[in-house]
């Protein structure tokens, strides 16, 4: 499989990255060589083999339904680019 | 299975519907999926929000055990496979209510797999007999935060106390053929999470919204291509939006179009739909097992407390009913609502008798809360009470006309009936003595029917009852009035 | 002639301080001092002498109540993945340039707790991606060691916990926390002549640490010694609710069951990790550990772990894919970084955004993460990779029914000169590939000094253990430590 100018934009553009011509242009031939080593991995005979799941033995834990947290919105804004009258703003969005 | 005979008419032939219904029920739960934040509805924007809703660097989830729950036993309720072993996937896209960039929720391995739940027949509906409509699976997931778009000129605000709150998405098989079938199965399914309790059904708080899957095909053909009408959120705009959606397909396709895959949104002002802008470039969701997360296992101990803990549910509670000898009418309005059917078997409890008490309550009870604007929860007369006033016209001790004066009371006063009856004064007479002198006057004071009672008008038996009744203020025992009149009347 | 303060351990400041024979205020204004005289090495983004001075005289004052806790008088760095409360808290990126979190880390949070003060938030490798410490927004960090082989060009101090490494090297802090994906403690750790041990999987909570790839993330520490690594690490593991990933696991007491005496112990040597055309100095440090855990007492024997050519490759899949969806967040909208280009729509302010606040490696390795779980590719490249995982998982378990622990080199050279793998991102990937099959397995794993190179650099040898056993792996490094005689230490250029 080998990757060209438009699957780069195109999963640059899904991964919501700019790129710029030239840009995507040079993540051709990285990408390709990238991939190109990656792919040895198919040599692998997986017949019957799992996926991993979990690296250590471990299982899920559940919390009890309890409310522990929020009523936190100063802190939750704190950082926030812009915020207005305890929102997030963002661009208008049509929908 | 009677198949639907619901048809769309076009100038080439009949069309038929294809519809399919994901369900997003919000689980009920004090606090998020994945987050100790509150989910209570209506609070102050951004104040139900942890640091892992608000997706902050380095926060991880934990999941609630309540919602895991409360999804096993909706699944438990539509007879599906539980899966002893699930997970979560990430579904990543980029949207200003998703904070993390993905939303948490299960594609690979869903929490519930396949099950199923039956319709009732109503011929009024189209729908010709019970039909049974797959269900393919049901999953947990965050829901996402909100957009305002309608606060400021040229910026949308982003509320994310929602943000986390857990959904469970309940996906049918493509298997209703009308709207009306579509909205018999959303309110089975709303029926059966408010028996369970999983979910309080509220849809206009949002707490279920369905997408709509519609497509159309000449009957017998393979299903066409879909569209996907995003959260529609009534019984009402989700029929609304089939009838609207199958129609418009059907004009594309008879005008030598083709029906595009897409997301729509549904318009209730105007109960048309039309294609979402926003989501047009989506459908690559890079779907895979979310790192922060282990599998998600489940013991038998767990399952059988689930199993355990499930009320008698609609279907099984009507046939009960039924088996009680009410009738089929009543039994399926009586279990539709889990509040009446609760507050029906507190009464059948109380000692009242089945088909009287099934008689009264569909009567007497519902029109009295329909004047009064209250639903049955908050009905002035409890269970206990209700079960008394129907013992005392049971063994004689008033009329049921009476019963009817004693409950307006009732509704007025919250006092007991046999309090009621005591005070007014309202107790039925069956002495005999009294009831003979009575009959007597009214006889002695209409002569002349009499004469014509006994010259053949035998229909003015009624008139002498009537008049006896209303000497005694309604207060005879009617039977033992129409014993002694026919003697009196020889 | 009283040694300086700078120069002592964890250890030695810890009971040097209880012994009163200096104050845990010295203390940190010596060591203060170093870092504020150390910028050409641009191991910190953000200095805290506040912070470090108000932890001394906390244990000043605990000393004289009687209160002493286990870190007491001991400042550290800290790595700048950790969110620090109210502390700037960056990943190296641009992106979160001016974020100052509203929490603090488990791991920093008990740090702070067990007494430790913090000097300052430690450079890396931007959101922990990279092995040389060159693409923190904030520049490079320089190792303080130069080679012997004429030149002076500024060396790579390894990464991605590269500022530790660097710091602790320089004797700017006794001790830091790391972050090891694949490799970023144990390989920095090499280049400087430290130590460094990531425990296993789970042992410390990744609540508070920015993630970069969930399932391999572990935080570990970095110090001198194989004792100051216990240390710091007893006092940063532990159970967290908050981390589902987290092993409910009460902490061992690593330093108390330090033992050099190996006895008994099977030491594996794996077969597949001598390449062809292995570094000539890496073989024979190599050789020289095997030497010393035999004369510990240590059987030698070879085991064989056959899918490791395959550990790197299966990495770069799994690690980008995690990171291009746990990297999302990052979007302008509640914190960071916003690039609101004029009629900018929301989707294109994502676009813009992350274009500004991302540096290139970040951003490739993002595509590739996206490519790879993309519509139609999913399956050949994430599930083969998770496969390919498992039997990686499997090779250890298997070679960990005949050893108790595995002896390899950290990394196949020692550190190369800054911008000199810039231009080859794969030539760069490959220096992880001792260190990422131990990631891949959840395994704990450390560095420790093993020797220098013919141009005069520290080499690392590295200790693999089996699952939860870190005791095996500190003792092993124990007994390599007290026979390198490692002294070796950079010359002050800056
Ligand atoms: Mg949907
Ligand atoms: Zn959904």
């Amino acid at each position: 499989m080998s990757v060209d100018l438009t699957t780069v934009k195109r999963v640059a553009s899904l991964a919501r990255l700019a790129v710029t011509e030239a840009e995507a242009e040079a993540l051709v031939p990285e990408l390709n060589g990238i991939l190109d080593w990656v792919e040895q991995l198919g040599e692998v005979d997986v017949t019957g083999v799992e996926p991993m799941t979990a690296v250590i033995p471990n299982t899920l834990r559940l919390r009890d339904d309890v409310v522990t947290d929020g009523d936190v919105r100063d802190k939750v804004l704190a950082n926030a680019p812009q915020a207005e009258h305890g929102f997030f703003a963002v661009p208008k969005v049509i929908e | 299975m009677t198949e639907s005979t619901y048809r769309i008419a076009g100038a080439t032939g009949d069309w038929e519907v294809v519809i399919g219904l994901e369900v997003h029920a919000q689980v009920t739960s004090q606090a998020k999926l994945f987050s100790g934040a509150a989910t209570a509805f209506g609070a102050e924007p951004n104040t139900q929000v942890s640091l892992v809703d608000a997706a902050m660097p380095g926060m991880l989830p934990v999941p609630n055990r309540e919602c895991i729950r409360q999804a096993v036993r909706t699944g438990m309720a539509i007879n599906a496979r539980i899966n002893k072993w699930s997970r979560f996937d990430r579904k990543n896209y980029f949207y200003a209510d998703l904070p993390q960039g993905y939303q948490i929720s299960q594609l690979y391995h869903p929490l519930v797999g396949e099950g199923s739940l039956a319709i009732e027949a109503d011929e009024k509906a189209g729908i010709a007999e019970e039909k049974v409509i797959g269900i393919e699976r049901i999953h947990v997931e965050q829901d996402a935060g909100k957009l305002m778009h309608d606060q400021h000129p040229t910026r949308s605000y982003v509320d994310l106390n929602r943000s986390g709150v857990a959904l469970m998405e309940i996906v049918s098989r493509p298997d209703m053929r009308s709207p009306a079938e579509a909205g018999a199965y959303l309110r089975k399914l709303r029926a059966i999470l408010r028996y369970v309790g999983s979910c309080d059904g509220n849809m206009e708080e949002g707490s279920m919204r369905a997408d709509v899957n519609v497509s159309v095909r000449k009957p017998g053909d393979e299903f066409g291509t879909r569209t996907e009408t995003k959260n529609v959120n009534s019984v009402r705009f989700v029929m609304q939006a089939i009838e609207y959606e199958a129609q418009r397909q059907v004009d594309v396709l008879e005008g030598g179009g083709r029906i595009v895959q897409e997301t729509r949104l549904f318009n209730p002002d105007t109960g048309t739909t039309r294609s979402m802008r926003s989501k047009e470039d989506a459908h690559d969701y890079r779907y895979f097992p979310d790192p922060d997360l282990l599998p998600l296992e489940l013991d038998d101990t767990f399952l059988d407390a689930c199993r355990a803990s499930l009320p008698e549910l609609p279907d099984a509670k009507r046939a009960r009913y039924e088996g009680l000898g009410i009738t089929e009418y009543n039994a399926a309005v009586l279990t539709a609502e889990v509040e009446t059917a609760r507050w029906f078997d507190a009464l059948l409890e109380a000692g009242a008798k089945p088909q009287q008490a099934s008689n009264w309550v569909s009567s007497e009870l519902f029109g009295a809360l329909n004047r009064l604007g209250k639903s049955i929860e908050d009905s002035p007369v409890a269970p206990a009470q209700a079960a008394e006033l129907l013992a005392l016209v049971a063994d004689g001790t008033i009329s049921g006309t009476i019963s009817k004066q004693v409950f307006e009371i009732m509704l007025e006063t919250g006092d007991a009936p046999g309090k009621i009856v005591e005070e007014k004064g309202l107790k039925q007479t069956s002495d005999t003595g009294t009831i003979e002198a009575v009959i007597a006057k009214v006889l002695a004071d209409n002569g002349d029917k009499v004469e014509q009672y006994k010259g053949g008008k035998e229909a003015l038996f009624g008139f002498f009852v009537g008049q006896t009744m209303k000497a005694m203020q309604g207060k005879a025992n009617p039977q033992i009035v129409n014993e002694l009149l026919k003697k009196a009347l020889g | 002639m009283r040694t300086e303060l700078t120069d002592l351990t964890v250890a030695e400041i810890r009971d040097g301080f209880r012994a009163g024979d200096f104050s845990a205020r010295e203390v940190a204004e010596a060591f203060n001092a170093n870092v504020a005289a150390a910028k050409a090495l641009n191991a910190f983004i953000v200095e805290t002498p506040e912070h470090a001075l108000a932890a001394a005289d906390q244990a000043d004052k605990d000393k004289a109540a009687g209160t002493l806790k286990p870190l007491s008088g001991v400042p550290i760095g800290m790595k700048d993945l950790f969110c620090t409360n109210g502390v700037q808290t960056t990943a190296a990126s641009h992106m979160l340039e001016g974020f100052k979190p509203t929490y603090e880390s488990t791991v920093s949070q008990k740090l702070w707790d067990a007494g430790a003060g913090m000097l300052g938030k430690l450079n890396l490798d931007q959101f922990a991606m990279g092995s040389s410490n060159e693409t923190s927004y904030f520049g490079n960090v320089i190792s303080p060691w130069r080679s012997k082989n004429g030149g002076n060009a500024p060396l790579a101090p390894g990464g991605s916990s590269g500022g530790s490494s660097a710091a602790i090297a320089a004797r700017l802090c006794p001790a830091a926390t790391g972050t090891d994906t694949g490799g970023s403690i144990r390989q920095p750790a090499a280049f400087t002549g430290i130590s460094g041990i990531k425990p296993t999987y789970g042992r410390c909570s990744r609540w508070g640490i920015i993630a970069f790839a969930s399932s391999l993330d572990q935080a570990g520490p970095m110090a001198r010694t194989v004792q100051d690594c216990a240390i710091m690490l007893e006092n940063m593991a532990g159970f967290d609710a908050r981390d589902s990933t987290s092993l409910d696991l009460a902490v061992p007491q690593w330093e108390a069951g330090l033992s050099a005496d190996l006895k008994g112990k099977k030491v594996g040597i794996p077969r597949e990790y001598r390449v062809d055309g292995l570094d000539a100095d890496v073989a024979r440090v190599w050789d020289d550990g095997i030497a010393w855990l035999k004369d510990a007492g240590a059987e030698i024997v070879e085991v064989s772990l056959p899918h490791s050519k395959y550990a790197l490759p299966a990495y770069y899949i799994i690690a980008p894919a995690e990171a291009s969806s746990n990297l999302a967040r990052y979007d302008g909208v509640r914190y960071g970084l916003r690039d609101l280009p004029d009629g900018a729509n929301l989707q294109d302010m994502y676009a813009a955004t992350r274009a500004a606040g991302f540096g290139p490696e970040v951003k490739r390795r993002i595509i590739i993460g996206t490519y790879v779980l993309s519509a139609g590719f999913y399956d050949a490249y994430y599930t083969q990779a998770q496969k390919v995982r498992t039997l990686i998982a499997r090779d250890f378990a298997t070679a960990f029914e005949s050893c108790d622990v595995i002896l390899a080199p950290t990394a196949p050279s020692a550190a190369f000169a800054l911008g000199d793998k810039t231009a080859d991102p794969l030539a760069m990937y490959l220096n992880d590939v001792f260190a990422v099959p131990a990631s891949l397995a959840g395994l704990p794993a450390m560095s420790v000094p093993g020797g220098l190179s013919k141009d005069g650099l520290p080499l690392g040898l590295q200790i693999i253990g089996p699952a939860f056993d870190e005791q095996s792996v500190l003792n092993a490094g124990l007994a390599i430590e007290q026979r390198a005689g490692f002294t070796a230490r950079a010359e002050k250029w800056w």
